[in-house]
Protein backbone atom coordinates (compact mmCIF):
# COMPACT_ATOMS: atom_id res chain seq x y z
CA UNK A 1 0.00 0.00 0.00
CA UNK A 2 2.72 2.24 0.71
CA UNK A 3 4.58 1.49 -2.51
CA UNK A 4 1.74 2.58 -4.18
CA UNK A 5 1.17 5.57 -2.36
CA UNK A 6 4.80 6.73 -3.29
CA UNK A 7 4.19 5.89 -6.37
CA UNK A 8 1.42 7.90 -6.99
CA UNK A 9 3.15 10.73 -5.08
CA UNK A 10 5.96 10.47 -6.95
CA UNK A 11 3.82 10.30 -10.28
CA UNK A 12 2.44 13.55 -9.01
CA UNK A 13 5.92 15.21 -10.11
CA UNK A 14 5.50 14.30 -13.70
CA UNK A 15 2.95 16.86 -14.08
CA UNK A 16 5.55 19.23 -13.81
CA UNK A 17 6.37 18.13 -17.40
CA UNK A 18 2.90 19.75 -18.57
CA UNK A 19 3.91 23.13 -17.97
CA UNK A 20 3.89 24.83 -21.25
CA UNK A 21 6.03 27.97 -21.99
CA UNK A 22 4.15 31.24 -22.35
CA UNK A 23 4.46 32.82 -25.48
CA UNK A 24 3.13 36.68 -25.20
CA UNK A 25 1.10 37.71 -28.29
CA UNK A 26 0.74 41.02 -28.05
CA UNK A 27 3.16 43.71 -26.44
CA UNK A 28 1.65 46.58 -24.37
CA UNK A 29 2.53 49.84 -26.48
CA UNK A 30 4.26 51.25 -23.93
CA UNK A 31 6.71 48.34 -23.27
CA UNK A 32 7.05 48.39 -27.16
CA UNK A 33 8.15 51.55 -27.46
CA UNK A 34 10.46 50.91 -24.47
CA UNK A 35 12.19 48.18 -25.98
CA UNK A 36 13.02 50.31 -28.57
CA UNK A 37 14.88 52.99 -26.74
CA UNK A 38 18.04 51.68 -26.66
CA UNK A 39 21.01 53.16 -25.77
CA UNK A 40 23.77 52.37 -28.27
CA UNK A 41 27.55 53.94 -27.88
CA UNK A 42 28.68 56.91 -29.66
CA UNK A 43 30.19 54.71 -32.50
CA UNK A 44 26.67 52.43 -32.53
CA UNK A 45 28.51 49.43 -31.88
CA UNK A 46 27.50 48.14 -28.67
CA UNK A 47 25.48 49.45 -25.70
CA UNK A 48 23.07 48.98 -23.32
CA UNK A 49 20.09 47.43 -23.98
CA UNK A 50 16.65 48.58 -22.67
CA UNK A 51 15.63 47.89 -18.93
CA UNK A 52 12.37 46.51 -19.88
CA UNK A 53 14.30 43.68 -21.75
CA UNK A 54 16.16 42.68 -18.82
CA UNK A 55 13.12 43.18 -16.88
CA UNK A 56 10.98 40.87 -18.41
CA UNK A 57 13.66 38.38 -18.49
CA UNK A 58 15.15 38.69 -21.63
CA UNK A 59 12.69 37.03 -23.95
CA UNK A 60 14.23 37.52 -27.26
CA UNK A 61 16.80 35.40 -25.58
CA UNK A 62 15.48 32.80 -23.80
CA UNK A 63 11.54 32.36 -25.52
CA UNK A 64 11.40 29.63 -27.72
CA UNK A 65 8.89 31.36 -29.51
CA UNK A 66 10.15 34.30 -30.06
CA UNK A 67 13.34 32.70 -31.76
CA UNK A 68 10.50 30.84 -34.00
CA UNK A 69 9.02 33.95 -35.27
CA UNK A 70 12.48 35.59 -35.71
CA UNK A 71 13.08 32.41 -37.88
CA UNK A 72 10.48 32.72 -39.88
CA UNK A 73 11.13 36.58 -40.62
CA UNK A 74 14.45 36.13 -41.36
CA UNK A 75 12.52 34.32 -44.26
CA UNK A 76 9.97 36.36 -45.19
CA UNK A 77 12.61 39.53 -45.27
CA UNK A 78 14.70 37.86 -47.54
CA UNK A 79 18.08 37.88 -44.97
CA UNK A 80 18.71 34.78 -46.77
CA UNK A 81 18.88 37.16 -49.94
CA UNK A 82 22.25 38.36 -48.93
CA UNK A 83 23.50 36.15 -45.36
CA UNK A 84 21.93 32.93 -47.37
CA UNK A 85 20.95 29.92 -44.17
CA UNK A 86 23.76 31.75 -42.10
CA UNK A 87 26.80 30.83 -44.19
CA UNK A 88 26.42 34.60 -45.90
CA UNK A 89 26.84 35.50 -49.67
CA UNK A 90 26.63 39.13 -50.33
CA UNK A 91 26.09 39.60 -46.72
CA UNK A 92 28.33 38.61 -43.84
CA UNK A 93 28.12 35.09 -42.64
CA UNK A 94 26.54 34.39 -38.77
CA UNK A 95 28.16 30.76 -38.51
CA UNK A 96 31.36 31.80 -38.35
CA UNK A 97 30.42 33.59 -34.80
CA UNK A 98 32.43 36.93 -35.82
CA UNK A 99 30.31 40.30 -35.95
CA UNK A 100 31.50 42.84 -37.71
CA UNK A 101 29.65 44.72 -34.83
CA UNK A 102 30.09 43.42 -32.11
CA UNK A 103 28.14 40.19 -30.47
CA UNK A 104 25.67 42.13 -28.26
CA UNK A 105 22.47 42.22 -28.68
CA UNK A 106 22.11 45.87 -29.19
CA UNK A 107 24.53 45.79 -32.04
CA UNK A 108 22.87 43.25 -34.21
CA UNK A 109 19.20 45.39 -33.15
CA UNK A 110 20.60 48.79 -34.67
CA UNK A 111 21.77 46.82 -37.58
CA UNK A 112 18.04 45.85 -38.63
CA UNK A 113 16.77 48.54 -36.99
CA UNK A 114 18.97 51.39 -38.18
CA UNK A 115 21.20 49.40 -41.54
CA UNK A 116 24.61 49.78 -41.60
CA UNK A 117 27.28 50.94 -44.36
CA UNK A 118 28.16 48.80 -47.65
CA UNK A 119 23.97 47.41 -48.01
CA UNK A 120 22.41 46.62 -45.06
CA UNK A 121 19.36 48.24 -45.30
CA UNK A 122 17.47 49.87 -42.64
CA UNK A 123 14.20 47.56 -41.53
CA UNK A 124 12.97 50.55 -38.78
CA UNK A 125 10.29 51.38 -41.40
CA UNK A 126 9.51 47.28 -42.07
CA UNK A 127 9.04 45.71 -38.74
CA UNK A 128 7.64 46.49 -35.71
CA UNK A 129 9.94 47.05 -32.27
CA UNK A 130 8.77 43.17 -31.28
CA UNK A 131 9.74 41.91 -34.93
CA UNK A 132 12.77 43.50 -34.69
CA UNK A 133 13.87 42.13 -31.39
CA UNK A 134 12.66 38.54 -32.11
CA UNK A 135 14.80 38.58 -35.46
CA UNK A 136 17.66 39.51 -33.24
CA UNK A 137 17.29 36.86 -31.56
CA UNK A 138 17.04 34.28 -33.65
CA UNK A 139 20.33 35.78 -35.66
CA UNK A 140 22.35 35.69 -32.33
CA UNK A 141 21.82 31.78 -32.37
CA UNK A 142 22.67 31.11 -35.63
CA UNK A 143 26.08 31.56 -34.90
CA UNK A 144 26.35 30.28 -31.11
CA UNK A 145 28.97 28.37 -30.04
CA UNK A 146 27.12 26.45 -27.56
CA UNK A 147 23.70 24.86 -27.64
CA UNK A 148 20.89 26.76 -26.16
CA UNK A 149 18.23 26.06 -24.11
CA UNK A 150 15.66 27.67 -25.99
CA UNK A 151 15.99 27.43 -30.09
CA UNK A 152 13.45 27.68 -32.85
CA UNK A 153 12.04 24.50 -34.33
CA UNK A 154 13.92 22.73 -37.19
CA UNK A 155 13.80 23.03 -40.66
CA UNK A 156 11.33 21.44 -43.07
CA UNK A 157 13.90 21.87 -45.93
CA UNK A 158 17.28 20.22 -45.94
CA UNK A 159 19.43 22.32 -43.68
CA UNK A 160 22.85 23.37 -44.63
CA UNK A 161 24.11 23.77 -41.48
CA UNK A 162 23.20 21.82 -37.63
CA UNK A 163 20.12 23.21 -36.19
CA UNK A 164 20.25 26.09 -33.87
CA UNK A 165 19.94 24.16 -30.81
CA UNK A 166 22.80 22.37 -31.59
CA UNK A 167 26.69 23.47 -30.44
CA UNK A 168 28.61 23.89 -33.89
CA UNK A 169 29.87 20.75 -35.42
CA UNK A 170 33.41 20.15 -34.63
CA UNK A 171 35.71 20.72 -37.42
CA UNK A 172 38.87 19.35 -37.71
CA UNK A 173 42.05 21.23 -37.82
CA UNK A 174 44.08 20.89 -40.65
CA UNK A 175 47.26 19.42 -40.19
CA UNK A 176 50.24 20.39 -41.97
CA UNK A 177 51.33 16.44 -42.01
CA UNK A 178 49.29 13.15 -44.16
CA UNK A 179 47.10 11.25 -41.78
CA UNK A 180 49.38 8.28 -41.53
CA UNK A 181 48.27 5.44 -44.46
CA UNK A 182 46.23 2.63 -42.73
CA UNK A 183 47.94 -0.53 -41.83
CA UNK A 184 47.13 -3.33 -43.98
CA UNK B 1 -49.09 13.31 -23.18
CA UNK B 2 -48.23 16.67 -24.66
CA UNK B 3 -46.27 17.44 -21.54
CA UNK B 4 -44.41 14.07 -21.65
CA UNK B 5 -43.30 14.60 -25.05
CA UNK B 6 -42.27 18.00 -25.52
CA UNK B 7 -39.30 17.82 -23.34
CA UNK B 8 -38.03 15.30 -26.63
CA UNK B 9 -39.27 17.78 -29.23
CA UNK B 10 -37.40 21.18 -28.41
CA UNK B 11 -33.77 18.85 -28.52
CA UNK B 12 -35.00 17.30 -31.69
CA UNK B 13 -35.60 19.90 -33.05
CA UNK B 14 -32.68 21.92 -32.21
CA UNK B 15 -30.87 18.55 -33.66
CA UNK B 16 -32.29 18.67 -37.16
CA UNK B 17 -31.89 22.41 -37.40
CA UNK B 18 -28.13 21.18 -37.64
CA UNK B 19 -28.81 19.64 -41.00
CA UNK B 20 -29.53 22.68 -42.96
CA UNK B 21 -27.95 25.58 -43.52
CA UNK B 22 -24.52 26.85 -45.12
CA UNK B 23 -22.50 24.64 -43.61
CA UNK B 24 -23.83 20.86 -43.22
CA UNK B 25 -22.59 17.70 -44.94
CA UNK B 26 -26.40 16.70 -44.57
CA UNK B 27 -28.05 19.76 -47.00
CA UNK B 28 -25.38 18.77 -50.45
CA UNK B 29 -25.61 20.76 -53.08
CA UNK B 30 -23.30 19.03 -55.24
CA UNK B 31 -23.25 15.30 -56.66
CA UNK B 32 -19.90 14.33 -54.50
CA UNK B 33 -21.97 15.65 -51.17
CA UNK B 34 -25.05 14.26 -52.26
CA UNK B 35 -22.70 10.61 -53.01
CA UNK B 36 -21.42 11.51 -49.27
CA UNK B 37 -24.85 12.07 -48.11
CA UNK B 38 -26.42 9.10 -49.39
CA UNK B 39 -23.18 7.12 -47.77
CA UNK B 40 -23.60 8.87 -44.40
CA UNK B 41 -27.69 7.86 -44.48
CA UNK B 42 -26.97 4.11 -45.61
CA UNK B 43 -24.45 3.54 -42.80
CA UNK B 44 -26.69 5.05 -40.29
CA UNK B 45 -29.61 3.31 -41.51
CA UNK B 46 -27.46 -0.60 -41.42
CA UNK B 47 -25.87 0.27 -38.01
CA UNK B 48 -29.10 1.54 -36.71
CA UNK B 49 -30.78 -1.83 -37.72
CA UNK B 50 -27.61 -4.01 -36.09
CA UNK B 51 -27.92 -2.05 -33.32
CA UNK B 52 -31.95 -2.47 -32.82
CA UNK B 53 -31.55 -6.37 -33.91
CA UNK B 54 -28.18 -7.26 -31.56
CA UNK B 55 -30.37 -5.04 -28.68
CA UNK B 56 -33.40 -7.03 -29.10
CA UNK B 57 -32.09 -10.36 -29.09
CA UNK B 58 -29.56 -9.52 -25.93
CA UNK B 59 -32.82 -8.47 -23.81
CA UNK B 60 -34.96 -11.60 -24.96
CA UNK B 61 -32.19 -13.70 -23.91
CA UNK B 62 -31.51 -12.01 -20.77
CA UNK B 63 -35.36 -12.36 -20.14
CA UNK B 64 -35.86 -16.17 -21.59
CA UNK B 65 -36.78 -18.89 -18.65
CA UNK B 66 -33.40 -20.93 -19.11
CA UNK B 67 -34.81 -24.29 -19.77
CA UNK B 68 -32.01 -27.45 -19.90
CA UNK B 69 -32.00 -28.78 -23.13
CA UNK B 70 -28.82 -30.78 -25.02
CA UNK B 71 -30.24 -30.68 -28.02
CA UNK B 72 -29.71 -27.05 -29.10
CA UNK B 73 -25.99 -27.86 -30.28
CA UNK B 74 -26.77 -27.89 -33.97
CA UNK B 75 -29.15 -25.00 -33.86
CA UNK B 76 -26.37 -22.98 -32.05
CA UNK B 77 -23.69 -23.72 -34.31
CA UNK B 78 -25.99 -22.67 -37.32
CA UNK B 79 -27.13 -19.52 -35.49
CA UNK B 80 -23.93 -18.29 -35.20
CA UNK B 81 -22.90 -19.42 -38.60
CA UNK B 82 -25.33 -17.43 -40.03
CA UNK B 83 -24.43 -14.40 -37.65
CA UNK B 84 -20.68 -14.33 -38.93
CA UNK B 85 -22.02 -14.63 -42.82
CA UNK B 86 -24.25 -11.88 -42.25
CA UNK B 87 -21.38 -9.64 -40.57
CA UNK B 88 -19.23 -10.47 -43.50
CA UNK B 89 -21.76 -9.62 -46.21
CA UNK B 90 -22.64 -6.43 -44.39
CA UNK B 91 -18.90 -5.44 -43.95
CA UNK B 92 -18.10 -6.37 -47.11
CA UNK B 93 -21.19 -4.89 -48.82
CA UNK B 94 -20.47 -1.16 -46.70
CA UNK B 95 -17.00 -1.71 -48.03
CA UNK B 96 -18.04 -1.93 -51.56
CA UNK B 97 -20.60 0.85 -51.44
CA UNK B 98 -17.94 3.24 -49.83
CA UNK B 99 -15.21 2.37 -52.11
CA UNK B 100 -17.70 3.49 -55.26
CA UNK B 101 -18.80 6.30 -53.58
CA UNK B 102 -15.54 8.40 -53.13
CA UNK B 103 -13.80 6.75 -56.63
CA UNK B 104 -15.44 9.04 -58.49
CA UNK B 105 -14.98 11.92 -56.44
CA UNK B 106 -11.42 12.91 -57.53
CA UNK B 107 -12.49 12.69 -61.37
CA UNK B 108 -11.88 15.83 -63.39
CA UNK B 109 -12.69 17.21 -67.02
CA UNK B 110 -10.50 19.12 -69.11
CA UNK B 111 -12.44 22.22 -68.98
CA UNK B 112 -12.20 22.66 -65.33
CA UNK B 113 -11.89 25.80 -63.51
CA UNK B 114 -8.07 25.09 -61.87
CA UNK B 115 -7.64 26.92 -58.90
CA UNK B 116 -4.73 26.83 -56.48
CA UNK B 117 -5.82 27.22 -52.58
CA UNK B 118 -2.62 27.60 -50.00
CA UNK B 119 -3.11 27.21 -46.30
CA UNK B 120 -1.64 29.38 -44.10
CA UNK B 121 -1.80 29.77 -39.88
CA UNK B 122 -4.86 31.19 -40.18
CA UNK B 123 -5.78 31.75 -43.53
CA UNK B 124 -6.81 30.70 -47.44
CA UNK B 125 -4.49 31.83 -49.79
CA UNK B 126 -6.31 31.50 -53.17
CA UNK B 127 -4.84 31.67 -56.63
CA UNK B 128 -6.60 31.51 -59.49
CA UNK B 129 -4.95 29.79 -62.28
CA UNK B 130 -4.89 30.11 -65.86
CA UNK B 131 -2.63 29.33 -69.33
CA UNK B 132 -2.49 33.10 -69.73
CA UNK B 133 -0.21 35.20 -66.88
CA UNK B 134 -2.41 38.30 -67.27
CA UNK B 135 -5.43 36.11 -66.22
CA UNK B 136 -3.88 34.99 -63.08
CA UNK B 137 -4.75 36.47 -59.83
CA UNK B 138 -4.87 35.73 -56.19
CA UNK B 139 -7.26 36.64 -53.55
CA UNK B 140 -8.09 34.97 -49.73
CA UNK B 141 -10.41 33.45 -47.93
CA UNK B 142 -13.43 33.47 -50.77
CA UNK B 143 -13.53 31.38 -53.32
CA UNK B 144 -16.18 32.22 -56.02
CA UNK B 145 -17.40 29.54 -58.39
CA UNK B 146 -19.56 29.26 -61.60
CA UNK B 147 -22.55 27.18 -60.83
CA UNK B 148 -22.51 23.81 -62.85
CA UNK B 149 -18.84 24.19 -64.02
CA UNK B 150 -16.39 21.56 -62.35
CA UNK B 151 -13.44 22.89 -60.20
CA UNK B 152 -10.46 21.23 -59.82
CA UNK B 153 -8.34 22.74 -56.75
CA UNK B 154 -4.71 22.14 -55.83
CA UNK B 155 -4.08 22.14 -51.97
CA UNK B 156 -1.19 23.51 -51.00
CA UNK B 157 0.21 24.33 -47.30
CA UNK B 158 2.71 26.80 -46.15
CA UNK B 159 3.07 26.09 -42.96
CA UNK B 160 1.43 23.13 -40.98
CA UNK B 161 -1.15 20.42 -42.08
CA UNK B 162 -4.31 22.35 -42.91
CA UNK B 163 -7.85 20.70 -44.45
CA UNK B 164 -10.28 21.93 -46.76
CA UNK B 165 -13.85 21.19 -45.76
CA UNK B 166 -16.63 22.81 -47.32
CA UNK B 167 -19.27 20.49 -46.49
CA UNK B 168 -21.88 21.11 -48.61
CA UNK B 169 -20.18 20.82 -51.71
CA UNK B 170 -17.71 17.92 -51.00
CA UNK B 171 -15.83 15.82 -48.70
CA UNK B 172 -12.62 16.82 -46.81
CA UNK B 173 -9.01 16.73 -48.29
CA UNK B 174 -5.93 18.00 -46.55
CA UNK B 175 -3.23 20.49 -47.64
CA UNK B 176 0.17 19.08 -46.48
CA UNK B 177 3.37 21.47 -46.51
CA UNK B 178 5.64 19.66 -49.28
CA UNK B 179 2.68 17.17 -50.84
CA UNK B 180 0.18 19.02 -53.22
CA UNK B 181 -2.91 17.41 -52.87
CA UNK B 182 -5.82 17.84 -55.53
CA UNK B 183 -9.46 18.38 -54.96
CA UNK B 184 -12.77 18.31 -57.53
CA UNK B 185 -16.16 19.05 -57.05
CA UNK B 186 -18.82 20.44 -59.57
CA UNK B 187 -21.01 22.99 -57.55
CA UNK B 188 -24.81 22.14 -58.08
CA UNK B 189 -26.86 25.45 -56.60
CA UNK B 190 -26.12 29.16 -56.64
CA UNK B 191 -25.44 29.96 -53.25
CA UNK B 192 -23.21 31.01 -50.07
CA UNK B 193 -21.25 28.27 -48.58
CA UNK B 194 -19.06 28.06 -45.68
CA UNK B 195 -16.13 25.85 -44.80
CA UNK B 196 -13.40 25.46 -42.17
CA UNK B 197 -10.34 24.17 -41.56
CA UNK B 198 -10.77 20.38 -40.52
CA UNK B 199 -7.39 19.34 -39.33
CA UNK B 200 -6.32 21.45 -36.02
CA UNK B 201 -3.75 24.07 -36.70
CA UNK B 202 -2.52 25.69 -34.17
CA UNK B 203 -4.29 28.37 -31.80
CA UNK B 204 -6.55 29.88 -34.30
CA UNK B 205 -7.46 26.83 -35.72
CA UNK B 206 -10.86 27.42 -35.01
CA UNK B 207 -10.68 30.75 -36.84
CA UNK B 208 -10.15 29.83 -39.81
CA UNK B 209 -12.87 30.00 -42.01
CA UNK B 210 -13.49 29.67 -45.85
CA UNK B 211 -16.96 31.23 -47.77
CA UNK B 212 -17.42 29.29 -51.58
CA UNK B 213 -19.70 31.61 -53.50
CA UNK B 214 -21.63 29.49 -56.07
CA UNK B 215 -22.89 31.80 -58.74
CA UNK B 216 -24.25 32.28 -62.32
CA UNK B 217 -21.26 32.18 -65.06
CA UNK B 218 -22.46 35.64 -65.82
CA UNK B 219 -22.08 36.97 -62.21
CA UNK B 220 -18.55 34.92 -61.62
CA UNK B 221 -17.06 36.35 -65.04
CA UNK B 222 -17.97 40.34 -63.56
CA UNK B 223 -16.48 39.35 -60.37
CA UNK B 224 -13.27 37.45 -62.02
CA UNK B 225 -12.67 40.56 -64.22
CA UNK B 226 -13.26 42.82 -61.40
CA UNK B 227 -10.36 40.85 -59.56
CA UNK B 228 -7.93 40.98 -62.40
CA UNK B 229 -7.99 44.58 -62.33
CA UNK B 230 -5.71 47.03 -59.99
CA UNK B 231 -7.03 48.48 -56.95
CA UNK B 232 -9.48 51.21 -56.88
CA UNK B 233 -7.78 54.56 -57.25
CA UNK B 234 -8.05 56.65 -53.76
CA UNK B 235 -10.57 59.48 -54.00
CA UNK B 236 -10.57 62.50 -51.81
CA UNK B 237 -7.50 62.96 -49.40
CA UNK B 238 -8.56 61.01 -46.62
CA UNK B 239 -8.03 57.67 -48.87
CA UNK B 240 -5.30 59.10 -50.83
CA UNK B 241 -3.37 59.47 -46.88
CA UNK B 242 -4.28 56.37 -46.37
CA UNK B 243 -2.65 54.59 -49.34
CA UNK B 244 0.51 56.96 -48.36
CA UNK B 245 0.51 55.46 -44.79
CA UNK B 246 -0.18 51.56 -45.76
CA UNK B 247 2.74 51.87 -48.54
CA UNK B 248 5.08 53.91 -46.01
CA UNK B 249 4.18 51.87 -42.83
CA UNK B 250 5.16 48.32 -42.14
CA UNK B 251 1.86 47.30 -44.07
CA UNK B 252 3.59 47.12 -47.14
CA UNK B 253 6.04 44.81 -46.41
CA UNK B 254 3.89 42.29 -45.99
CA UNK B 255 0.48 42.60 -48.09
CA UNK B 256 -0.36 43.00 -51.89
CA UNK B 257 -2.12 45.93 -53.31
CA UNK B 258 -1.79 45.76 -57.13
CA UNK B 259 -1.58 49.28 -58.49
CA UNK B 260 0.54 50.70 -55.46
CA UNK B 261 4.06 50.43 -54.39
CA UNK B 262 3.05 47.68 -51.73
CA UNK B 263 4.00 44.17 -52.88
CA UNK B 264 4.76 42.19 -49.69
CA UNK B 265 3.63 38.36 -50.03
CA UNK B 266 3.43 37.44 -46.40
CA UNK B 267 -0.51 37.91 -45.80
CA UNK B 268 -3.30 37.71 -47.38
CA UNK B 269 -3.15 40.05 -51.25
CA UNK B 270 -5.55 43.07 -50.22
CA UNK B 271 -6.17 44.43 -53.54
CA UNK B 272 -9.97 44.15 -53.58
CA UNK B 273 -10.10 43.56 -49.92
CA UNK B 274 -13.52 45.51 -49.50
CA UNK B 275 -15.11 43.40 -52.13
CA UNK B 276 -14.62 40.13 -49.66
CA UNK B 277 -17.48 39.75 -46.86
CA UNK B 278 -15.35 38.92 -44.11
CA UNK B 279 -12.11 39.86 -43.17
CA UNK B 280 -9.45 37.76 -40.89
CA UNK B 281 -10.81 34.11 -42.31
CA UNK B 282 -14.40 34.91 -41.67
CA UNK B 283 -13.43 36.72 -38.17
CA UNK B 284 -15.09 40.31 -38.82
CA UNK B 285 -17.12 41.62 -41.38
CA UNK B 286 -15.78 43.86 -43.70
CA UNK B 287 -16.44 47.27 -42.95
CA UNK B 288 -14.63 50.51 -42.05
CA UNK B 289 -14.87 49.85 -38.45
CA UNK B 290 -13.93 46.13 -38.37
CA UNK B 291 -10.89 47.07 -40.44
CA UNK B 292 -9.58 49.99 -38.14
CA UNK B 293 -10.32 47.50 -35.06
CA UNK B 294 -8.32 44.77 -36.78
CA UNK B 295 -5.73 46.78 -37.78
CA UNK B 296 -6.01 49.06 -34.52
CA UNK B 297 -5.23 45.74 -32.18
CA UNK B 298 -4.79 42.41 -34.54
CA UNK B 299 -3.72 40.64 -31.46
CA UNK B 300 -6.20 40.83 -29.03
CA UNK B 301 -8.88 39.69 -31.93
CA UNK B 302 -6.82 36.36 -32.99
CA UNK B 303 -4.19 36.14 -30.27
CA UNK B 304 -1.37 34.23 -32.44
CA UNK B 305 -1.82 35.17 -35.21
CA UNK B 306 1.12 36.81 -37.78
CA UNK B 307 -0.03 40.36 -38.05
CA UNK B 308 1.62 42.66 -35.52
CA UNK B 309 0.40 45.80 -33.76
CA UNK B 310 1.66 48.40 -36.20
CA UNK B 311 2.12 51.57 -34.03
CA UNK B 312 -0.09 54.20 -35.89
CA UNK B 313 -1.42 57.47 -34.62
CA UNK B 314 -5.37 58.16 -34.56
CA UNK B 315 -5.40 60.18 -38.34
CA UNK B 316 -2.81 57.84 -39.73
CA UNK B 317 -5.19 54.80 -38.66
CA UNK B 318 -8.85 56.65 -39.79
CA UNK B 319 -7.08 57.23 -43.21
CA UNK B 320 -5.48 54.00 -43.34
CA UNK B 321 -9.61 52.18 -42.80
CA UNK B 322 -10.73 54.91 -44.90
CA UNK B 323 -8.58 53.85 -47.65
CA UNK B 324 -8.57 49.82 -47.34
CA UNK B 325 -12.44 49.89 -46.98
CA UNK B 326 -12.77 51.53 -50.41
CA UNK B 327 -10.71 48.71 -51.66
CA UNK B 328 -13.72 47.19 -53.54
Amino acid sequence: MMRIIGILVLSLFLLEGCARESRSFRLDPPIAASLNAVAPMPNRIGGAPPDTDTVLGQPYVTNAYNLNQGKQLYTWFNCKGCHADGGGVTGPAFLDGWWRYGAQAVSVFISIRDGRPHGMPAFGNHLTTEQIWQLTGYVRTIGAYSAKTAAPSRNDEMQSRPSENRAPATVAVPSDEWPAAPSR
Amino acid sequence: MASRTFPLTLPTALLCSGCTGWQSALDPHAIQAARLEHLIWLFVAVCTVIWVTVTVVLVVALLRRRTPSTHNDTRMTRVVSAAVVATAVIITGLTIVSFNATRGMGSSDANALEIRVRGYQWWWEVTYLDARADQVFTTANELHLPVGRTVHLQLAAADVIHSFWVPNLTGKQDLIPGRDNTLSFTPGEIGVYRGQCAEFCGLQHAHMALLVIVESAGSFEHWRRGQLGPAATPRGAEEKTGKAVFENKACASCHNIQGSSASGTVGPDLTHLASRRYIASGLLQTNRGSIAAWVADPQTLKPGNNMPRVTLDASELNALSAYLASLQ
